[in-house]
């Protein structure tokens, strides 16, 4: 594996609202993230994972601390920095799928390569190819209102690596599905990590989801719990 | 990166058929209702004006009495020898036709008709730009001894003839028989919607002896030469006429003096006041269909804004954003804007050979009401997606 830092979070807080309805979802997290890793982000509800991943996106922005990407600090960089950032290193799986709506699966996962300028011809060759390794060659020209649950995310998977991202964001993915649907799902992400070497950053509160990554965080109350690597013993 | 987004813009308009339609609608109406309304009456104003040429131009009106309703000056009748002096001193005029007009029925064999008996001299013909279709107009032995001779209008012809030739014919008129001896070519409406071929016209003195039993003249035609001063001529017959008729300096005239022109400037104020209130009335319903598009541009938010969520987090930058939305809505409401027009000229033409007026078309109203819809469609296209495209991706993301 290599060791090579991707992210570094320090002293990460996030606040919502102000005065006597503030609410401290973050309270000061510190974390260090290397290229290639598959660290599943734990914790139960309100324990402020889900709110760590969007800032770990650029979703959303810290209230303070340092967010360092590969060297760069993100607290310093401008909302269309944040945009360009997400367009070339990251990819987003989520939860409610987020597919758009009357759009075909090959027009959805073309949707970032519309964004980075590529010319029709590659764009389509790459979708097409995205599809058939999420395993949907052939429903390219189905909307998402004909497709299953798990057809839909793996729609939504294949539009998060058909940019080739450096880090595959998935949150809860497998939340609004099957369990049987659920393991396929895991096993195309972290396929994704063993061969393409795609970092894969994923929150759920499911253990059997976390045992597929190779390292779980655990939050609690807005910090972290625990950390350690899957098969070290606790 | 225009063309990609502009390739964005019409792919979601493509996506969302029924949207697109409901927003277009709107527009389509307004614009349509607007247009058509103005057209049309722009159509009635020229309308009335062509009928007013008909009459006759350069044509003068001379009639005694000043202003009707309360305040009214009367003013005494004129008589043959005012026809002479303004005949013989006043420069300029080509014709002058002492009009008297009575109502009387008209009967032919079974049927009878009450229409409107005008006494004059073949100078009447000409000054109101009548042309004879058939037969003959009055001789100068008929003008002068008063014969019982009349030349009737096409509408007179229709109801006491039939398409018959009425030329030749014997009509009745009160107590006395009177010979067919011309048929008038059809004017048609006048510009105040009254029927000016319902008329028969017979020699002044036939109509002064056997119907009024007096020497008195309703009114005098006059036609001015072309090329005349028509208010130099009106100046000359005002101080003429207040001459012979005894009018102290210091008095009213006790009689009008009208010229076509005015009569047209009066009747078409008119119309183009119609045509105000219609467009105004038209006006409003673009309004509601702007609102219309409001409403489904808000409607639509929610989606909207999650879709503009997902763009956002996949990295579409803000104004990539912005651009696609205004772009889908520029397109929408020209697209509108177009189908509007289009229709409004399909509508105008059919409607106007309906009613029997002129089409017309009006560059500035279909100028105004496709910039007009254009913009309404932009507004409310732009800003809600602004505000959205503002947010958070994440809020933008969790919009309920």
């Amino acid at each position: 594996m290599s060791d090579a830092v991707l992210i570094r979070l320090s002293g990460i807080t996030k606040t919502y609202g102000s005065g006597q309805a503030a609410f401290q979802a973050l309270k000061g997290i510190d974390l260090t993230i290397e290229a290639g890793d598959f660290v599943a982000i734990m914790g139960p509800s309100g324990s402020g994972k889900s709110t760590a991943m969007n800032i770990l996106g650029c979703l959303d922005v810290a209230t303070s601390g340092s967010y360092e990407f590969e060297g760069v600090k993100v607290e310093q960089l401008t909302r269309n920095e944040r945009a360009l950032l997400r367009r070339n290193y990251l990819g987003f799986v989520f939860q409610g799928f987020n597919l758009l709506a009357r759009t075909t699966a090959l027009e959805n996962v073309e949707l970032p390569l519309i964004y980075r300028g590529e010319p029709a011809a590659e764009r389509h060759a790459a979708a097409r190819a995205a599809l058939k390794q999420v395993g949907l060659e052939g429903w390219d020209h189905h909307t998402p209102a004909e497709l299953s649950g798990g057809q839909q995310q793996r729609v939504a998977i294949a539009r998060a690596i058909v940019t080739r991202p450096h880090v595959l964001l998935a949150d809860e993915p497998t939340g609004n599905l099957d369990s049987h649907t659920s393991q396929e799902i895991m096993n195309l992400i972290s396929g994704f990590n063993r061969e393409s070497g795609i970092t894969v950053l994923m929150v759920t509160h499911e253990p059997e989801m976390a045992a597929y990554a190779k390292r779980v965080v655990r939050f609690v109350d807005g910090r972290v719990d625990s950390d350690r690597r899957n098969g070290e013993d606790v | 990166m225009l063309w990609n987004t502009l390739q964005l813009a019409l792919r979601s308009i493509r996506r969302n058929l029924m949207r697109s339609f409901l927003t277009i609608l709107g527009i389509v109406i307004g614009v349509a209702a607007v247009i058509t309304m103005v057209t049309l009456g722009n159509g009635a104003t020229k309308s009335v004006s062509d009928q007013i040429s008909s009459m006759g131009s350069n044509l003068l009106m001379v009639m005694p009495g000043q202003r009707f309703g309360p305040g009214a000056v009367p003013g005494a009748p004129f008589k043959s020898a005012d026809v002479e002096a303004v005949r013989s001193q006043i420069a300029g005029i080509r014709l002058v036709a002492p009009v008297v007009n009575k109502s009387a029925t008209a009967v032919y064999q079974a049927n009878n008709w009450t229409t409107g008996i005008t006494g004059s001299s073949n100078d009447y013909f000409e000054a109101g730009n009548w042309e004879i279709a058939a037969g003959r107009g009055f001789s100068e032995a008929e003008e002068r001894s008063g014969k019982a001779v009349c030349v009737i209008g096409e509408t007179v012809r229709n109801k006491l003839f039939g398409r018959q030739n009425p030329v030749g014919s014997q009509i009745r008129i009160k107590q006395f028989s009177c010979e067919v001896i011309g048929l008038l070519k059809a004017k048609g409406q006048s510009s105040m919607g009254s029927d000016q071929d319902d008329v028969v016209v017979m020699p002044l003195r036939t109509v002064q002896r056997r119907l009024s039993g007096n020497q008195d003249i309703g009114r005098l035609s006059i036609s001015v030469k072309e090329g005349v001063s028509i208010d130099a001529v009106k100046e000359q017959l005002t101080l003429l006429l207040r001459e012979r008729r005894n009018i102290g300096e210091n008095e009213d005239d006790d009689f009008r003096v009208m010229d076509t022109r005015q009569i047209a400037e009066t009747l078409t104020s008119t119309t183009r006041i119609l045509t105000m209130l219609l467009g105004a009335v038209a006006a409003v319903s673009l309004l509601v269909g702007g609102i219309g598009i409001m409403n489904i541009m808000l409607v639509s938010v929610t989606e909207r804004t999650r879709e503009i969520g997902i763009r956002l987090a996949i990295g579409a930058l803000e104004r990539e954003v912005l651009l696609q939305f205004l772009i889908e809505a520029v397109v929408l409401s020209s697209l509108g804007g177009l189908i509007g027009v289009a229709l409004a000229t399909g509508a105008s033409i059919f409607l106007a050979g309906l009613i029997d007026i002129p089409y017309l078309f009006d560059p500035t109203i279909n100028l105004l009401s496709f910039v007009f819809s254009a913009a309404i469609g932009v507004i409310f296209g732009y800003f809600p997606a602004r505000r959205a495209a503002g947010l958070n991706p994440i809020d933008a993301l969790r919009h309920e």
